[in-house]
C-alpha cells in the first residue's frame, strides 16, 4: 500500500524542501523504493538539493498536460537506485496544478512506489493544496518561532478541512511535527521556544527535531541530501525521523545543550 | 442561469389604520371628511387599514364603509381586529383580514442545542453554533475564532477568539479550561488578551456579563 506523504508548513524558508529531500532519501537508503515530486510550481528548488538540476528535461506539469510520459519525466537518484525525483516546472505556475491531473499523476506514481513525498510550496495557494489534498501522512515542518508555529496551526486545520480525506470522512489524515532550525543554547538563554512550547501549542505527535546546523547549508549548496552526511547532528536526526516515520521509537538527540569542555571553552570552537 | 418569472419574499410595510369607533357611518363620513379637509393630499390614494375592534355589531355594513372611503380617494387594503362575521364579509368584499405585528404568532422559538466539537481548532477556522452552545473538547489556537449564540464550554486552552451570546444573550457565559484568548466577547461586549490579564489572576476562568461589563471568575478545579 502506498503512502502519500506531504510535507508541508505553511511558513516559507523553514526547511520543507530539505526535509523532503532528506526523508525520501532515507526511505530510499531503507530499501523502500520512494519518489520525491516537488510541487512548488514556478520556484523549482528541489532538483538542486537532490543534485540533479542538470538532468531535468520533463516535468510535473508536462506529465499532467500529457506532453511527456511519467518515465520520461522521473530522475533516478545516481546515489541510491530506489530513489526517484520529479521535478516541477521552472516556467509555469501553481495555476497548472489541477485535482484531475495531480490525482492521476499520483494514481500512476502509486503503483510502482512504496512511498511518494510531496515537497510542498509555501502558502496556502493552489500549490499548497494541491500538495496536501491526496496526502495520508503530512510531516508539519515548524521552525521554534512563533510566526512558523501559528502557520503550521493554519496548515493543519486545512488538513482537516481541505485534504481529500477529510472531503471523504475517511480516516483524517495523520499528521507529525518535524521542528527544524533548533538551537537547544538559544532556548536555554529563552530566545527561541522549546520542543515543549511547539508540542504543546500544536498538539500532535514529534516526529524529529532536527538542530540548526552548518552542515544542511553545505550539503544544499552541493546538491547531497543532508541525511547522506551521517557525520552530522543533522543527518543523524533525519536518520532517526526517518525510523520513526517507520513505526520505531527512539529517544529524542540533539535537544539538550552540550556542555562545552574544559579545552573547548578555553580555545572555543 | 435563467431568472425566474416571479419571486415571493417577504417585506413589512408602514400602513396608516383607520380606526372606526362607532357605529353610524353618517357620523363618521363628517369626521372623516373634517380629517381629510386638513391634508387632502397626504391622504390621497393613501393605502389603509381599518380597525374594527370596536365594532361588535354582527351586521354591521361593511360594503357602505369600504365605498364610504373609496369615494374619498383612499385605498382600503384590509381590515385587523374585526369580528369574525365583519372578516367574512371582507373576505367576500375581497379585502384582506391583516393581523399587525403585536398580534401575529411569533415564530415559535427552537429548543437550544449543543454543538460538540471533538478536536483543536486550529488557526484560520471559524466555527459557529447558530442558536446552540458550542463544547469543545480541544484547544482554540491562536488566530481561531469559535462563536455561539448560547455559551461556549472549552476543555482545553483557549489562545483565539470567543464569542458567546453572538444573537444578543447576555446570560451567556465562555468558560476555557486556560484563558490566554486574544479575544473573548459576550453580548457584543468584549475584552482584548490585556483586559483579560489585567483582570484574571486565574489560569481557568469563566467570562461573564455583569450588567454592561465582563467579568472573569475563577473556576472550582
Amino acid at each position: 500500500m502506498t503512502q502519500i506523504i506531504v510535507v508541508t508548513s505553511g511558513k516559507g524558508g523553514v526547511g520543507k524542501t530539505t526535509s523532503s529531500a532528506a526523508i525520501a532519501t532515507g526511505l530510499a537508503l531503507k530499501g523502500h523504493k520512494t519518489v520525491v515530486v516537488d510541487f512548488d510550481i514556478g520556484l523549482r528548488n528541489l532538483d538542486l538539493i537532490m543534485g540533479c538540476e542538470r538532468r531535468v528535461v520533463y516535468d510535473f506539469v508536462n506529465v499532467i498536460n500529457g506532453e511527456a510520459n511519467l518515465n520520461q519525466a522521473l530522475i533516478k537518484d545516481k546515489r541510491c537506485p530506489n530513489l526517484f525525483v520529479l521535478p516541477a516546472s521552472q516556467t509555469r505556475d501553481k495555476d497548472a496544478l489541477t485535482k484531475e491531473g495531480v490525482g492521476k499523476v499520483l494514481d500512476d506514481l502509486a503503483k510502482d512506489f512504496e512511498f511518494i513525498i510531496c515537497d510542498s510550496p509555501a502558502g496556502i495557494e493552489t500549490g499548497a493544496m494541491m500538495a496536501l489534498y491526496f496526502a495520508d501522512v503530512a510531516i508539519v515542518t515548524t521552525n521554534p518561532e512563533v510566526s512558523s508555529v501559528r502557520d503550521s496551526d493554519r496548515i493543519l486545520g486545512m488538513l482537516q478541512s481541505k485534504s481529500k480525506r477529510a472531503e471523504e470522512g475517511l480516516e483524517p489524515v495523520k499528521e507529525y511535527l518535524l521542528l527544524t532550525r533548533y538551537s537547544p543554547a538559544r532556548v536555554t538563554t529563552g530566545e527561541m521556544l522549546s520542543v515543549e512550547d511547539v508540542e504543546e501549542i500544536l498538539a500532535i505527535p514529534l516526529i524529529g527535531v532536527i538542530p540548526e546546523s552548518q552542515a544542511v547549508l553545505k550539503a544544499s549548496n552541493s546538491g547531497v541530501p543532508v541525511i547522506m552526511d551521517q557525520e552530522s547532528d543533522a543527518g543523524k536526526a533525519y536518520s532517526d525521523s526517518v525510523d520513526r516515520l517507520l513505526g520505531e521509537e527512539l529517544p529524542l538527540r540533539f535537544v539538550t545543550e552540550q556542555k562545552k569542555g574544559f579545552l573547548k571553552r578555553i580555545f572555543g570552537s | 442561469m435563467q431568472t425566474p418569472s416571479l419571486e415571493l419574499k417577504g417585506s413589512s410595510f408602514t400602513l396608516s389604520v383607520l380606526h372606526i369607533n362607532q357605529l353610524d357611518l353618517e357620523k363618521v363620513t363628517i369626521e372623516l371628511d373634517g380629517k381629510l379637509a386638513i391634508a387632502p393630499q397626504f391622504f390621497l390614494g393613501a393605502p389603509l387599514v381599518v380597525n374594527l375592534s370596536r365594532i361588535k355589531a354582527a351586521d354591521y355594513n361593511l360594503a357602505a364603509l369600504k365605498d364610504l372611503l373609496i369615494s374619498r380617494q383612499l385605498v382600503i387594503v384590509g381590515i385587523t381586529e374585526a369580528i369574525d362575521e365583519i372578516a367574512t364579509q371582507a373576505k367576500a368584499l375581497g379585502l384582506a383580514n391583516i393581523k399587525s405585528g403585536k398580534q401575529s404568532n411569533a415564530q415559535p422559538q427552537l429548543p437550544k442545542t449543543s454543538k460538540i466539537v471533538k478536536q483543536n481548532v486550529r488557526s484560520g477556522q471559524q466555527i459557529y453554533a447558530k442558536n446552540a452552545d458550542l463544547v469543545i473538547f480541544g484547544t482554540v489556537g491562536n488566530g481561531a475564532e469559535v462563536i455561539a449564540d448560547g455559551s461556549i464550554h472549552i476543555y482545553g486552552n483557549l489562545r483565539g477568539k470567543a464569542m458567546a451570546g453572538a444573537s444578543g444573550d447576555k446570560h451567556a457565559i465562555i468558560i476555557a479550561r486556560s484563558l490566554e484568548a486574544e479575544l473573548v466577547s459576550i453580548a457584543g461586549q468584549y475584552w482584548l488578551a490585556e483586559n483579560i490579564q489585567h483582570n484574571s489572576t486565574t489560569k481557568s476562568g469563566c467570562v461573564r456579563l455583569e450588567g454592561e461589563s465582563l467579568t472573569i471568575e475563577a473556576l472550582p478545579l
